[in-house]
């Protein structure tokens, strides 16, 4: 071996990486250690009739988003839809509204207390169901279909024309030719957003939490808070996260082998785009109805009920509003350092120990978040009661949590960087420190910022590790906006809510533009 | 001039390395020598090791054995290790690897933090503009053409004063027309300089025109050292030979002076004994048109099979006594393939360490 990494940067390396794991190890611990009552507990019907609602609610939300996605993909990139760019902007907006701002707007607006309770009372007409399935149905997928529909659209726009063209030299019509072509090749493209659409239901807890649907991330909260005995809840969790690895392993099983490329280089044709005609009336009404639930709707309740907030009914925002800056803050700084050690080693020193490490820090991002934070309270109670209840375990909860955005920004930025420059630096008379601070930290600063800065915006809007972790009276716009919403006081979740949904808009604005930056294949 | 008992600037003796453990070495038992102010071309095919050779005297690998030693101090040998940082060698990178977030300037006085400001930055622009540069001090590196990015690379490496240049394939990014020109007003500033170089390249030409001397490197070992004149005339190896700018081949029975081979009896530089492996260069055989068709007595019949136009010269392949020999001549030489000509030899061939058979 000659190119060994200093031992500090590996000490730091598998000390950040042995973080990232503790939670899912320190679950697994806890899950074995259960005796054969609380294996009994777990396997009561109780526990069936919550796999059943989870995973129904995800197949459900799956289905609908599809059927939403599929058609707005197609008509914002193959045919004469007037508005394409607007329509597919407005189209992701939802991006933008975390689940349980998404469950405040539905009760706001249609449930006890809601805008419509009143007029519709006084026609005669009664409060539609928006507990419970319904609701939680409807508000995960206006959250969850733009991953759907970008991952078709980028389908559809990476398919080489001449396949479709050829089909249709072969004497296929329009329909028949898009599924027989068209749609067979978007599989992959279908399939990946599709799982992103199920994975992101799965380990929801906002609005299945607001909109009391007993999936596994409301029974494990309600358990958590309501009983002494938390075994039940870290059983829960642990099928969670089963249910949850099931998931990936039916999806690598069909996501097939076979990989579809452009079968020439160079730049792609577009084609010509498919004239609506009368078609036109109706796609464009779809794509409004769709804007109105995912966009209008929320907009106009938030400043409706914000308005009222402004006029007296309440004015607690900025308090919240600190408190959210804070951890955030905290949290990125803390994130991005944390990436730094995980970043090098697997950049420079590329092997299998520095592999294992990087795929490390990803463990606290494939636990559902309310697991991770359970987890993290057992941790704290049982290990770290000095940081138990204070804002530094807050902070160690979003370091878990957001460690892979952070090693992501950091590692691509790091590529770019040419290991010749700190040679040169190195060469030219300077010592490991004076070339990284000379050479090194300038090359990287946009980059840390920017890994920064998502992680930022992404611990902004997170709730259930807030809830579960948050010193007791810390309170964050999240926290805000939950408990407002479950007490009724919809006029005091407004602000917050409103605020919440510009921070995210300006998180998916920040990735978005980053993802502009790599080039795709 | 190489003094007997003088201590050379830079020595490299049985340097090794693999990359991976139980791999094929990189480097393997190298040695080599450099005397102050002398220019030293590293040549070889890729893949011969010859830029590990670099970066291992630049500290930037460490070998699992072998010493290195400069100016009678010892950078790496069982034991020791000076980081790159302590070693006062300068490094010119393939890519230049310019700091991109410093001016011009600012990368020229990046290796002068020892020095205050004021005599960095009077060091500096001296440097640059000793490579033509001196306008371009404010600029930043994306902004300035390929050769402007060498020289302030050059500037960069030299303006600390190190005991040795190591230049990585220097004018490999550089394209032909600016390469000869740039290859000839750098080496003119370094000799100005009396600097020590080292440089690293697969470029045959380029090595000859830019060297006082050639180390022609083969699978982590040198094959042959010595004057550019000296390894084309007399190549040691077959490899030597034809990296060097392509040879004919043939076996023959050595007798002193000269050797018996299938083109007759040819006159060998230095001594030929028993049978040899001999090298004839492609200038070392002319063709005669054979336009009377009468052989001239112990001349040679031969029929051009292919002709390569190649500006200045071109380049025949002949069909002659059962062997297929490459033969430079003028381009106004009126021979297509299918003519017949003469063969005549008018070089001397070398005696290659290679067995015959």
């Amino acid at each position: 071996m000659t190119r060994r990494a200093p031992v500090g940067l590996w000490v730091a390396g598998v000390a950040v990486a042995a973080l990232a794991v503790l939670p899912a190890v320190y679950l697994g611990v806890r899950a074995a250690e259960a005796d054969a009552h609380a294996w009994a507990l777990l396997l009561r019907d109780r526990t069936w009739g919550l796999l059943w609602r989870t995973l129904g609610l995800a197949v459900s939300v799956t289905g609908c988003a599809a059927v939403v996605a599929l058609p707005l993909a197609w008509l914002t990139t193959r045919t004469d839809l007037p508005g394409r760019r607007v329509w597919t902007v407005l189209l992701c907006v939802p991006l933008a509204v975390p689940t349980f701002v998404g469950g405040y707007v539905l009760l706001a607006t249609f449930g006890a207390g809601g805008v419509l309770e009143e007029p519709l009372s006084r026609w005669g007409l009664p409060v539609p169901p928006v507990y419970g399935f319904p609701g939680a149905l409807l508000a995960l997928t206006v959250s969850t279909y733009p991953y759907l529909f970008l991952a078709l659209r980028s389908g559809l726009l990476s398919q080489d024309p001449a396949w479709l063209e050829g089909a249709r030299s072969l004497g296929l019509g329009p329909t028949r030719a898009f599924w027989k072509v068209t749609a067979p090749l978007l599989r992959p493209a279908f399939v990946s957003g599709a799982l992103l659409v199920g994975l992101y239901v799965l380990s929801d807890f906002g609005a299945v939490a607001l909109l009391q649907y007993d999936a596994f991330s409301r029974a494990i909260y309600v358990q958590y808070e309501g009983a002494y005995d938390r075994t039940y809840a870290a059983l829960l969790g642990l099928a969670l996260v089963l249910v949850t690895a099931a998931v990936l392993f039916v999806e690598t099983r069909l996501r097939g082998k076979a990989g579809y490329h452009r079968s020439a280089k160079g730049a792609a044709r577009v084609s010509s785009p498919v004239s609506l005609g009368r078609w036109r009336v109706p796609a464009l009404l779809l794509c409004g109805a769709v804007v109105l639930a995912g966009v209008v709707l929320p907009v106009g309740v938030l400043v409706y009920w914000g308005v009222r907030g402004l006029a007296g009914e309440g004015d607690a925002v900025l308090e919240p509003a600190v408190g959210s800056v804070l951890a955030s803050v905290l949290g990125a700084v803390a994130s991005v350092l944390c990436a730094l050690p995980l970043a090098f080693l697997s950049v420079r020193y590329p092997g299998r120990l520095s592999l294992v490490l990087e795929r490390a820090s990803y463990a606290g991002y494939a636990l559902p978040p309310i697991v991770l934070a359970l987890s993290l309270v057992f941790l704290g109670v049982q290990a770290l009661p000095f940081l138990y209840g204070t804002l530094a375990m807050l902070v160690l909860a979003y370091v878990v949590r957001f460690l892979p955005q952070a090693v992501g920004t950091v590692r691509s930025t790091l590529l770019q960087l040419n290991p010749h420059l700190s040679e040169a630096a190195a060469s030219l008379g300077q010592s490991p420190s004076a070339v990284f601070r000379r050479v090194t930290a300038p090359l990287l600063r946009p980059g840390l910022l920017a890994g920064a800065a998502l992680v930022f915006l992404t611990a902004m809007k997170e709730l259930p590790a807030t809830l579960l972790l948050a010193p007791i009276g810390f309170r964050t716009l999240a926290t805000q906006v939950w408990s407002a919403t479950a007490e009724g006081r919809f006029a005091e979740a407004a602000l917050p809510a409103l605020v919440l949904m510009a921070v995210s808009a300006l998180g998916v604005g920040l990735l978005v533009s980053q993802e502009n930056e790599t080039p795709r294949g | 001039m190489r003094g007997a008992f003088a201590m050379p600037l830079l020595s490299l003796d049985a340097l090794s390395l693999r990359y991976a453990a139980g791999g094929t070495p990189a480097v393997d038992g190298l040695s080599l020598s450099v005397e102050a102010g002398e220019v030293v071309a590293l040549l070889g095919p890729s893949g011969c090791g010859k830029t590990t050779t670099l970066r291992l005297l630049a500290g930037f690998e460490r070998p699992d054995a072998g010493t290195i030693t400069l100016d009678g101090r010892v950078l790496v040998g069982p034991g020791t290790f000076v980081p790159p940082e302590q070693r006062s060698v300068g490094m010119v990178f393939q890519d230049y690897a310019l700091f991109p977030h410093l001016s011009v300037l600012d990368n020229v006085t990046f290796g002068l933090s020892h020095l205050p400001r004021r005599d960095a930055e009077a060091k500096a622009r001296s440097m640059l503009t000793l490579f033509g540069l001196g306008e371009f001090g404010a600029r930043m590196p994306h902004a300035l053409s390929g050769g402007q990015q060498q020289r302030v690379a050059l500037a960069r490496a030299l303006a600390p004063g190190p005991r040795v240049l190591l230049l990585d394939e220097p004018f490999s990014s550089l394209d032909s027309a600016l390469r000869t020109s740039t290859l000839g007003e750098v080496r003119r500033v370094l000799k100005s300089l009396g600097a020590t170089v080292l440089l690293v390249t697969h470029d045959q030409s380029e090595a000859m025109a830019f060297a006082d001397r050639l180390a022609v490197m083969r699978v982590g070992k040198v094959d042959q050292v010595g004057s550019p004149e000296a390894v084309y005339s007399t190549p040691r190896t077959a490899f030597v030979a034809y990296f060097l700018g392509g040879t004919n081949l043939l076996p023959g029975v050595g007798f002193g002076g000269g050797a018996r081979t299938m083109l007759g009896n040819l006159p060998v530089a230095g001594q030929a004994r028993g049978k040899v492996l001999l090298s004839l260069r492609p200038e070392a055989l002319r063709l005669v048109p054979d336009t009377d068709a009468v052989a001239v007595g112990g001349a040679l019949r031969a029929e051009v099979l292919t002709r390569e136009f190649q500006g200045p010269t071109a380049e025949f392949t002949v069909a002659c006594g059962g062997l297929e020999l490459v033969v430079r001549g003028v381009p106004e030489l009126p021979l297509r393939p299918g003519d017949r000509a003469r063969l005549e030899v008018v070089g001397r061939a070398g005696v290659l360490e290679d067995s015959p058979d």
